[in-house]
């Protein structure tokens, strides 16, 4: 399994729990199929409206959207895996039309940026709690036995 | 007359801004007089932006073609109220609304501030004075609102009819009301910073700021996603559009903000990232202000507007946040670190909140500008969109949503993890049944929706549990119980309101995602089709005119599961002046659940293209931040989270001394 896999699988899992997609597909573009139909769907909401204002291809009335619904159609039918119809697109049209950026040179400071700033403030927060417990046992104070005795108290008062 | 009167006014707010920041930042240590006149001062570019505002909106009220603007952005067909929010529904006359609220949030400052320390008001007021100065000066040199034109034209072009809508007698406001109010707490931690005060004082005083523009900016959020939804007509609730994600940026930080600000009232730990967080809220506020304005973005919102507007409002940014990053790097070492806390504790917990929250708004940030910066540096082009945001979005949210409701049930300083996860054992248990019996009896397929269920429903259950916990139920009496849960100090019941606010968007959210039902048909009149239940019936097509469009008019007989049949609305519309076409989607509610209907183009063979859905518990979404807002306003009532807390003090003090003099 590459890694673009394991993403694509992970984004399966997570796009559970988020925002869902609305179809402006059109019933006459549709196949007959409902498999081939299924894997349309799923790789329309993938491309962008190469003419809208950040749309995908199948929530989109374009005419544009609908030319480039029916060519991931046609690709399908004509027997292509979902990765080679994206191929087949993004070569005709450029990776400009892919809503999820391919993992790359150009691209890898985006797909790290969240884990790394997730990391980095994690190992931040984790010297600070170190330096917190140095700090705190050097203030320690160390009560005298009659102290002791009211605090004792005290606490049998609150409870 | 009466708007050079307006555009008069608006000069004069800058002119006595301008005078009012100079002075202030000068001599705020020394002249008690300046300090009043500081105060006043912000009182005055109130009311004379008022004036400014008021001004503007009678001549889109009159249709006075005269102004350039109003020849833009109106039409004299137009219903009243849409003549009214046109005023705002365009790049000048937003500026000016965003001043309006700049300046309405000073003069609340100025006037409820009665009792701050003189030094740390006038410093406010004055960084404040800055932000009128430099948004006036934006508004009067490069966006004027007022500009004539002459000959004066007949009719105007209409105001876009997207925003026909009372959408947007709301949601501007609203947002902008979140925005601008975070300038607010922008500037106690500029004053801060330069007075090297930090203390319980200058907590207690931002804390309501926070929560006050929060609510607004929930509130604007919500208001916004839910007219995407019925508006935009395709019934989507959020795109991950790179504005709405400039408003939601603001949005995380402030709620990150809203809980580390808590800490450091309780606690006086957390001071340097508070006021970072203070700093970080407002600046990406105004990112978001650059990026709608700029033209650099091509989005839904995004205003007309020239290359220019861009420059000056990204040296606004520049300037604002540089000399707020300057003055933080020089003097936040020397601040002294506040209260200390082991790392399982409730301040624990609410920097593991922080965390992840400023993770998820990095994230965000770097998915919106990234397309940008890599097509400037090396001219290629990609675009990042909602699959990217989902994917990184969710991997964040899971965790965050597993730990919050243990951060109510810990206590301050120390906690005992074993003890807190005993007691919130029976809302995880409780989360689990329903989320079985959910899935047993909708026999829904294996998939992860039950993980997003459950995770819903266990925060909503801990945010109870905690409720119940508080007021002993089990312990003691259950009548006791009762009286306690309703004297629960109102701080404990916001928070608990808000995470349930919180627990049911996540059900909403999954619910909508995972069982969306679509129904993509050709219909004839007198046709039925059905989904999920119901039966829809193609009654009426026809054509209609309205005030200023003509309209395709359609009604549909829904007859739900009950048996009962409701009416249902829908049209296509093609506005006069503008020939642009807009649709309006017909929405039934049931319960919390609500089935959308448009109506496309005539299909080949004479047919409509009819799209319904079925939108299971779509409602929750809304319902969950507005419950988030109103927790926000009851936790303003809270007697703690009042300013007026010295002068309580007074009269206890006078009270005592009657007793003794008695």
């Amino acid at each position: 399994m590459n890694i673009r896999r394991v993403l694509l699988y992970l984004l399966l899992i997570f796009t559970l729990a988020a925002p869902n997609t609305i179809y402006a597909v059109l019933p006459s573009e549709m196949l007959d199929d409902p498999v081939l139909e299924e894997r349309a769907r799923e790789i329309s909401k993938n491309l962008r409206c190469l003419v809208c204002q950040n749309q995908n291809i199948d929530e989109s009335d374009a005419p544009l959207a609908a030319d480039l619904r029916i060519l991931v159609r046609e690709r399908l039918v004509a027997g292509d895996s979902n990765e080679e119809v994206l191929d087949y697109i993004v070569a005709r049209y450029g990776e400009f039309v892919l809503l999820n950026p391919r993992i790359g040179l150009h691209t890898i400071l985006l797909w790290i940026s969240m884990p790394l700033f997730f990391i980095s403030g994690a190992v931040f927060l984790f010297f600070l709690a170190k330096k917190q417990k140095k700090l705190k046992a050097s203030n320690e104070i160390i009560l005298t036995e009659e102290e002791q005795a009211i605090l004792e108290r005290l606490k049998k008062d609150s409870d | 007359m009466l708007i050079e009167l307006g555009h008069y006014a608006l000069i004069l707010t800058f002119s006595i801004a301008l005078i009012q920041s100079v002075l202030g930042l000068i001599y705020w240590r020394k002249d008690n007089r300046i300090a009043e006149f500081v105060r006043l001062a912000a009182i005055w570019q109130f009311f004379l932006t008022l004036f400014s505002f008021l001004a503007l909106i009678y001549a889109f009220v009159v249709s006075d073609f005269s102004l350039s603007l109003a020849y833009q952005h109106s039409y004299s067909l137009q219903p009243l109220i849409y003549k009214i929010t046109g005023t705002w529904g365009n790049h000048e006359g937003s500026i000016l609304l965003w001043i309006l609220t700049l300046t309405l949030f000073n003069a609340a400052v100025a006037i409820f501030g009665k009792n701050l320390p003189t030094q740390l008001r006038t410093l406010v007021l004055s960084m404040q004075g800055v932000m009128v100065v430099a948004f006036a000066g934006f508004s009067i040199f490069t966006s004027n609102p007022f500009a004539r034109l002459s000959p004066a034209p007949f009719e105007g072009t209409d105001l876009n009819p997207i925003l026909q809508d009372i959408g947007l007698a709301l949601h501007p406001p609203l947002l902008y009301l979140g925005y601008v109010g975070f300038s607010v707490c922008f500037s106690f931690a500029i004053a801060a910073l330069i007075s090297g005060k930090i203390d319980a004082v200058w907590a207690r005083w931002v804390r309501p700021w926070t929560i006050i523009s929060w609510i607004f900016l929930t509130l604007g959020n919500v208001m916004g996603s839910y007219w995407a939804y019925y508006e935009l007509g395709w019934g989507g609730w959020w795109f991950w559009d790179p504005v709405e994600n400039s408003s939601f940026m603001p949005w995380l930080v402030g709620t990150a903000l809203l809980h580390s600000a808590i800490v450091m009232e309780k606690r006086n730990a957390l001071k340097i990232w508070t006021i970072f967080l203070a700093i970080m809220t407002f600046s990406l506020s105004l990112l978001g202000a650059f990026l709608v304005r700029s033209g650099i973005l091509t989005s839904v919102h995004a205003f007309a507007s020239d290359p220019t507007r861009g420059l000056v409002l990204l040296a606004l940014l520049g300037f604002f946040i540089g000399v707020a990053f300057t003055l933080f790097a020089l003097r936040a070492p020397s601040l002294r670190a506040g209260g200390l806390f082991a790392p399982i504790s409730r301040e624990g917990s609410l920097v593991l909140n922080n965390l992840f929250l400023a993770t998820a708004t990095a994230a965000v940030l770097v998915g919106t500008l990234y397309p940008l910066f890599l097509d400037a540096l090396t001219g290629e082009r990609i675009s990042v969109g909602a699959p990217f945001f989902d994917l990184t979005f969710s991997i964040l949210m899971v965790p965050l949503l597993i730990i919050l409701p243990f951060g109510a049930f810990l206590s301050w300083k120390r906690a005992d993890l074993i003890a807190v996860t005993q007691r919130l054992m029976g809302a995880a248990m409780l989360a689990l049944l329903i989320t079985i019996i959910i899935f047993m009896l909708t026999g829904r397929r294996i998939s992860l929706a039950p993980l997003g269920i459950y995770l819903g429903f266990w925060v909503s259950f801990g945010a109870i549990a905690d409720l119940i916990f508080r007021s002993k139920f089990g312990k003691i009496p259950f009548r006791e119980s009762i009286k306690r849960l309703f004297r629960l100090p109102k701080h404990i019941w916001s928070t608990a309101l808000a995470h349930l606010g919180v627990g049911l968007t996540v059900i909403g959210v999954v619910t909508v995602s995972a069982w969306e039902s679509e129904n993509i048909t050709t219909m004839q009149v007198g046709q039925n089709a059905e989904l999920a239940g119901y039966n829809i019936k193609f009654t009426v097509a026809e054509e209609r005119k309205g005030p200023n469009y003509i309209t395709e008019h359609f009604e549909f007989d829904v007859t739900g599961k009950n048996g009962k049949t409701k009416k249902a609305v829908s049209e296509k519309r093609v506005y006069v002046a503008s020939s642009m076409p807009t649709t309006e989607a017909a929405i039934l509610t049931y319960g919390l659940s609500q089935l959308y209907i448009t109506v496309g183009d005539l299909d080949v063979d004479g047919a409509r293209v009819v799209r319904i859905w079925f939108k299971p518990y779509i409602l929750l979404i809304w319902f969950g931040p507005l419950l988030m807002a109103g927790a926000g306003f009851l936790s303003l009532s809270d007697r703690k989270a009042r300013i007026g807390i010295p002068k309580l003090a007074k009269n206890r003090l006078s009270r005592n001394k009657k007793v003794k003099a008695s």
